[in-house]
């Protein structure tokens, strides 16, 4: 449905999004994750055609932005980062204006009626924008990109500055859109991304860091596990038998507990299976193990581990709109 | 083009701008059309018409300085540019929407008409030339405003560079005093937008006027899609 290919944008010698290439196929929800200023506004506004890329291609339903604008325009509902609002205008004015702006077909009445229902903001169809909350402008920012119900929807972070309620709220609709929409959205929260897509595309520094199914991502990412244990016993005798282990990569001493017991984080080639291997070591040398815990990387590890080149650098320039 | 021009013209009549600019533009108008017309015994509004350019190079800047600018600044340009519709589309919806604004200021001098018509016979061919004069060089200055809107995201920028280059057109023929060098005096003389008017005020309907006007409005319209085209590839 949407098929990105060889993206780059630079603003001057800045290099604001490199060589970005990906899918999304129809009826997925894909999520756009990155710190700020990575490039998902600018990746965003390539794709929906506010501005044209560096080099790269942008094939919406077999269209192309740059070569066909009007129609692959028109399969397009695009949410800004900041919702492009007339606020002197009543929720439903501005509905008919953006109807009529994007030459929808349908009957116009029944489906801005419908649109307003699916956001819920029937009730503020005749106040004044001006007049509402940011959680509504937001809705009503989204009302506009579902007008015409295009098949894509680019919705850049919908959730930023709304109270939790209206963030649950928000997802769940963008999940509900999922069904009918192919949909794009961008984030830098996690769980958020995580709670919502299928998929999600980590984006840092402009470059794709990662590309993966949601449940998939931190494993794929990480190719290592993590077993948490809390043992007794002289922490040095307790790292050396561990180490012994043929798939351990990396034994670190988390922290003490109380005198004598320790917590130790043990990173192990995810291909094996080492639980048992722990126990019998520290059976063999007297240590009783008291807690164990196996699992994944967090998301959150994930995100860190992926774009701390960010942080350590410190050479970006700050976002980029 | 449908849904921007609509949505122009309910933003000046929803706002405070298309009154404020109407009854500036009715009240000049009419303090001429009296000093000159009903004081000074004339049947003839040419002088009401000529002297309403300094008017109108104040009015118009304020039409059109919140045309690009402003959606620049609420980055509502964001819904123009992504939606199915070209950038020429957006253009002339809004420089139409300014200019119908600016037209209905101007049919205020067919009342003006009427009124001199219980008096004696005005010669209705001045009135009405004169009359399209006025709408082609509105439609003149409104598209050089536009394009002023599109160069900033201030309005008030927008609204005072196009006041100022307004005077600098109305005061071309007194700085061409001036210089001495003839091919500038002659390039100055060429583009001096008050002689193309006041051949219109006179009743001279000139091609070469008209089609002067309707050139200047088009370049500047041209322009402006440019500099918008050109901000995406930036």
């Amino acid at each position: 449905m949407v098929e990105v290919k060889n993206l780059t944008k630079y603003y001057g010698d800045i290099k604001a999004v490199d060589d970005i290439s990906f899918t999304v196929e129809t009826g997925e929800v894909l999520g756009f994750l990155g710190p700020n200023g990575a490039g998902k506004s600018t990746t965003m506004n390539m794709i929906t055609g506010y501005i044209s890329s560096t080099s790269g291609t942008v094939t919406i339903d077999g269209s192309e932005i740059l070569e066909d604008p009007k129609k692959t325009k028109a399969k397009i509902g695009y949410l800004p980062e900041i919702p492009p609002l007339y606020i002197d205008m009543t929720v439903r004015k501005y509905l008919e204006f953006v109807f009529d702006l994007k030459k929808v077909k349908l009957p116009e009445k029944e489906h801005i009626d419908e649109v307003m229902r699916l956001v819920r903001i029937t009730e503020q169809a005749d106040r004044i924008i001006k007049n509402l909350s940011k959680g509504y402008r937001q809705r009503v920012g989204l009302a506009q990109a579902l007008i015409g119900n295009p098949p894509v929807l680019i919705l850049d972070e919908p959730t930023v500055g709304l109270d939790p309620n209206q963030i649950i709220e928000i997802r769940k609709l963008i999940k509900s859109l999922g069904k009918r929409h192919t949909v794009i959205f961008s984030s830098h929260v996690l769980s958020e991304i995580s709670a919502t897509c299928d998929r999600i595309i980590v984006i840092s520094n402009g470059k794709i860091v990662a590309d993966a199914k949601t449940d998939e991502l931190s494993t794929a990412v990480s190719g290592e596990q993590k077993l948490a244990l809390e043992i007794e016993g002289i922490s040095s005798n307790v790292i050396a038998a561990i180490k012994k282990i043929p798939a351990v990569i990396r034994v670190s001493n988390y922290h003490d507990v109380r005198e004598g017991v320790a917590k130790y984080v043990v990173e192990y080639d995810k291909s094996a299976d080492i639980r048992r291997d722990v126990f019998n070591a520290m059976s063999r040398i007297g240590c009783p193990i008291l807690d164990m815990q196996s699992g994944n990387e967090t998301l959150e590890d994930m995100f860190l581990k992926l774009t701390a080149a960010d942080q350590t650098n410190g050479s970006r320039k700050g976002g980029v709109k | 083009m449908g849904a921007i021009l609509k949505r122009e013209l309910s933003a000046y009549f929803n706002s405070a701008i298309a009154y404020v600019v109407m009854a500036v533009y009715f009240f000049f108008s009419g303090y001429f059309f009296y000093a000159i017309c009903i004081e000074g015994n004339m049947s003839s509004l040419s002088y009401v018409y000529s002297n309403m350019f300094v008017i109108i190079l104040f009015v118009n800047p304020i039409i059109t300085m919140k045309t690009f600018a402003e959606e620049k600044r609420q980055k509502t340009d964001q819904a123009l540019l992504t939606a199915p519709a070209s950038l020429t589309e957006i253009v002339l919806g809004k420089f139409l929407g300014a200019f119908i604004l600016f037209a209905i200021c101007c049919c205020i001098f067919l009342v003006y008409a009427l009124v001199i018509s219980f008096f004696t016979t005005p010669d209705w061919a001045v009135i009405l030339c004169t009359f399209l004069g006025i709408l082609l060089l509105g439609a003149a200055l409104t598209a050089i405003n536009v394009f002023i809107s599109v160069l900033t995201e201030s309005v008030i920028i927008a609204a005072v560079a196009g006041m100022g280059i307004g005077l600098l057109i109305y005061m071309m023929n007194t700085f061409s005093n001036y210089i001495s060098i003839n091919w500038i005096n002659e390039i100055l003389g060429k583009i001096d937008f008050v002689n193309y008017y006041t051949n219109f005020t006179y009743g001279l309907l000139n091609i070469t006027d008209i089609v002067f006007f309707l050139s200047v409005t088009g370049l500047f319209l041209f322009f402006t899609v440019r500099v918008l085209e050109k901000r995406r590839w930036s």
